[in-house]
Order: C-alpha cells, then structure tokens, then sequence
C-alpha cells in the first residue's frame, strides 16, 4: 500500500508537470463555466421568470457541478492520449503498483479543478452569488464538489482507456455536455414533462447540485423530487459512492490488463 | 540450464480475433547476448515482444524472463526489464528531464536528479534537457526512450526497432549504448528492420515468419545456410545466357539475371568452388568477363531466401 501510494504521489507530480507544461486544455475548461456563467445569467436568465440576480446565484452551483462533471471529458482525454502516445503501455513495463497511474491521474484532476474554482467563484461574487449558509456548511459544498469530480474522472479514465483513439475520446468526451441539461444544472426540473423530469432528478449531477444550493444556501430543497433530489446529501454522497465502486475497479482492472 | 537463459520461451500462441499473431514462439536468449529479432511485417515480432514484456497474456505456452515465470510472476518480470520501442514512449508533455527524474523515482534510483542529468549528458540531451518531449526530433526523443530504460540497469533490455528512421549520428549512440550494455552483462532483445544493425550487433539473430521462429543462429550461420553469392558481370549481353548455363552447372541454384548491369547471379553452398575455378571455367565456355565475385551472402538475401522458403 506503502509503495501505492509512492508511486501515485510520482505519477500526480506527474500530471501536475503536464498541466504546468502544456496549459491549453486548462485554460479552456476554465474560461468555459465563466463563459457559461455570463452567457446564461445575462442572455438567457432574461427570458426566465427568476429575476436576474436570484437566477446567477441559482446558476452558480449548478455551473460548478456542470464543470465538475466535465472530469469525465478531461479523464478521458488524458486517458486516451497517454494510450494512443504509448505512453500507458511504457508504464506499464515498469514495476509499479497498477492503480498508481490511475490514481495519480485523478487525484491530480481534483488539485487542479479545485484551484480552478477561485476564479470561476471570483466571477460568480460579481455577478451576485453569495453564501448564504454557514462557512462549514459551505466547506462541505467544496468537499462535495471534489469528491463528485474525483469520481466523474475515474468514469472518464476508464472510458479513456477503451477508446480506439484521441479523436474519438474527443468526440465522446464533448457530447458529456448534455449531461447537465438534462439535469436541475441550469433550469429547476419542476417545470419539466411528466415522463422527462425523473429522469433529470435521478441525473447524479442534479442531486449534486441541489446539495450546493442547500449547502450555500442559495435555493431550498424543491419539493416532491426524486429521492436523491430530496435527499440531496445523501443521493450525492451515494452517487458518488456507486461510480466510484463501480469504476474504480473497471479502471484498475483495464490498466493492468491492457488492450486485446 | 535455464539460469544460462535470460529469455526462454516455448510454444507462445496469441491470437487477436481471427489473427493467429503467433502460433508457437519458441525463443531462447542466452543471457549477456544481443539477439536480434528479425521478419517480415506482421510476422509477429511487436507480438513477440509486448508477451516478453508482460503488455500482453499468452493464450497458450509459458516463458520465463530473467528467471521469472511470465505469467505467474509479471511483477518480477517487471523488476528485471527495460522497453524502448515504437509502442512504448515517453510523455511528449513533460520536459526531457522531467521524463528521467520520473521514470528514476518509479525504478526506487537513490539521487534521481544526478542520475537524469548524467543521462542527458551521455544521450547528448543536456542543452534539450528543459524543454518538452514533444518538441524534440525523432533522434532526440529515441535517444530519450533509450536514456528511460537506463535510470536502472536492467537485466534484459527490449529494443523495439530502436533506429526506424533515424539519423546515422543518432543510430550510432544507440548502438554504442546496446554495445557498452552487453558488456556489462545486460541481455538486449532487438527488433529491428535494418538487417545491417542485426549482423553488426546480435550475437544472435531469430528470424521470425508466420508466427513461429524459422531459423535461429549468428548471422555467420544463416549466412552459410543459403551459400555464397556468385556474381558475373559480362560486356556482351549476347553471351549472357552462356554465362547462366556455366554458372547453372557450377552451383546448381537458378541464376538470376540484372539485365540492366549484364550481370547473372546465383548462390552456393558448394565450398570448393573458387574464384579461379569460376573464372577458368568461364574462359573455358567462351565468356569474355568484366567482373567475377564470389561473396558471403548479406543478411538482406539471407532474409529474404528464407522467409521465400517458408512462403513456399
């Protein structure tokens, strides 16, 4: 376990290095939600019967689990290019522990998505958003955010490591922008078609969401949701727990296995 | 005996769908030697190695690798080898000496910084060491992957066609790298598509086709397995044929004519004929000569008769 741990710390230098190194991809999912964030306050939020202001605070949480959930798209890109460069398969000739890399990948995905939330709450303070709960319960809306995006990136490392190629984990990885509008990331669900609205409140990214706004205090707990949606806490936490069991293991076992 | 072997392999069989890649690698490498892989594409050398290195499981055989049963002990494996190869690489995203501090601190190297700059000192990477991998040339970045396997001593090194395409500056190092390795005790396994490397560097040489090791032996051996090469070359294209039916009786292999060059060539295992006694037959038969040579075989013609007799 010792020399797990070893090697992950080596393999999340690692991805810090590349990070560092080669910024493009982090600028961009940076500046998105920020983009995301005026686009829909501003432009659309003035078509919604919310007033303006009482929308951006809405939006803000959702924003941030949006963003979160892109660790599927970031896990999978990185995945699927360190397969495609060969550079998984050099790893894998070496002697070390096989859920180094995967770890390190992810561990190193919520160092660097956690400080890329300075400047998106920066942005989202100008705009109106405030917390409005308790400065622990907002602590915990951060740690919920993490584990939510540890998890999502685990979903994408596996991916990643099953597409034939980075074009392909391209494509697939920005289709994951629908996941957040069949949610409550952006509009709440209550207005939605019968058939259609327990789908997005089963959706793991609303329940995430409605947590941080319960959480920061920003919109109550909606009445007569979906279970997780009306334990939002709980449901997060569990949704959490299932990717995480369910691709963690996938993950690790792909990594050590190799393909064919 | 096995202790003798730094690879030994016996009946390795994998199959992709409906692409027997190999059906019954049969491989022995003794250890402190440099064997060369050698074949045709597709023949099922990558396949070859990436089983040897633990990339991929058997679908049937056993190996052992530096002692350690490939299959039961992969981790062991692991400890013992070193891969440089077209699949394999570094990361194109972090610095020349980012990728050998890395690859040090995951080999457990006590000093991984010293031992990184002396790396990039001997594979003349010093001036490259800070910028990225991915800004390197193709010599560079081999020369890189080679300096990775080499943080720690391995026991076995897998060199999969190390110089494709490189610079001869560059294929030089390399090979005095391979070189200086051997005689410290290390056991290389190089594929590789330049036969010339083959006969400079291995000890031995297994010529892969189909599947299955065809022949296996030094290159003097394979030389010999298909003869001579005896060439003549005349002014007069008229007395061309002539030439073939002497040459034809003398070694008994079908001559093959260069039109272009008035040359007819043909190969022999039969040692008693001498340059004199082809020359003399020759004046004999009436053929007016401009150059006679009788030579070993290059490991090109030996490559390509034997993977033509295992087609056949």
């Amino acid at each position: 376990m010792s020399m797990s741990a070893y090697d992950g710390t080596a393999m999340l230098g690692r991805q810090l290095r590349r990070v560092r190194n080669n910024p493009g991809l982090l600028v961009l999912t940076q500046t998105m939600p920020i983009t995301m964030l005026l686009f829909f306050g501003y432009v659309f939020g003035s078509a919604l019967a919310m007033p303006g202001e009482q929308y951006r605070s809405y939006l803000v949480p959702g924003l941030l689990v949006a963003t979160a959930a892109n660790g599927i798209m970031t896990g999978m890109f990185q995945a699927a290019q360190d397969v495609h460069r060969g550079v998984t398969e050099r790893l894998r000739t070496l002697p070390i522990s096989r859920a180094a890399v995967p770890l390190g990948q992810s561990v190193a995905d919520v160092v660097v998505s956690g400080a890329g939330l300075v400047p998106f709450l920066l942005v989202g303070l100008a705009v109106g958003w405030r917390v409005e709960g308790s400065a622990p319960q907002a602590a915990a809306a951060v740690g919920l955010l993490l584990l939510f995006r540890f998890a999502t990136t685990w979903v994408g490392i596996f991916l990643g490591l099953l597409s034939r190629n980075e074009e392909a984990a391209g494509q697939l990885g920005g289709a994951t922008f629908i996941l957040p509008l069949l949610s409550n990331a952006y509009i709440p669900t209550e207005g939605l078609p019968g058939w259609l609205r327990p789908l997005a409140e089963w959706n793991p990214i609303s329940a995430v969401t409605t947590a941080l706004r319960d959480l920061f205090g920003n919109a109550p707990v909606p009445e007569g949701g979906a279970w997780p949606v009306a334990h939002p806490i709980a449901g997060s936490l569990l949704w959490c727990a299932v990717l995480l069991a369910v691709f963690a293991p996938l993950a690790v076992r792909r990594y050590g296995r190799g393909e064919g | 005996m096995t202790s003798t072997y730094a690879v030994l392999s016996e009946g390795l069989k994998k199959r992709f769908g409906e692409v027997h890649a190999l059906r019954g690698l049969d491989l022995a490498v003794a250890q402190g030697t440099v064997c060369g892989i050698l074949g045709p594409n597709g023949a099922g050398k990558t396949t070859a190695v990436r089983l040897l290195t633990t990339l991929l499981r058997p679908d049937a055989g056993s190996a052992r690798v530096a002692g350690h049963d490939l299959v039961r002990e992969p981790e062991a494996v692991r400890r013992s080898i070193a891969v440089t190869g077209q699949y394999a690489s570094v990361d194109g995203d972090l610095t020349g000496r980012q990728n050998l501090v890395l690859f040090a601190r995951l080999h457990r190297v006590r000093g991984p910084a010293e031992r990184a700059a002396e790396l990039l000192d001997r594979f003349g990477l010093a001036e490259a060491a800070d910028r990225t991998a991915a800004t390197y040339s193709g010599g560079m970045r081999r020369r890189l992957d080679l300096a990775a396997s080499l943080v720690r001593r391995p026991e076995i090194l897998f060199l999969d066609e190390p110089t494709t395409g490189l610079d001869p500056a560059s294929r030089n190092l390399i090979h005095d790298a391979v070189r200086e390795l051997t005689a410290d005790g290390t056991t290389v396994l190089l594929t590789t598509q330049y036969l010339e490397e083959a006969d400079q560097l291995a000890h031995d040489i297994a010529l892969v086709d189909k599947g299955r090791v065809a022949h296996t032996g030094s290159p003097a051996y394979l030389k010999a397995l298909i003869g001579a090469h005896v060439e003549i070359v005349v002014a007069d294209p008229g007395v061309l044929a002539r030439a073939a039916t002497v040459l034809d009786q003398l070694t008994g292999g079908e001559p093959s004519f260069d039109k272009d060059r008035n040359a007819v060539a043909a190969t022999t295992r039969d040692t008693t004929l001498t340059l004199p006694r082809l020359v003399r037959e020759l004046d004999a038969a009436g053929v007016p000569l401009l150059d006679a040579s009788i030579r070993p075989p290059t490991l090109d013609e030996v490559f390509l008769r034997l993977t033509e007799e295992v087609a056949a």
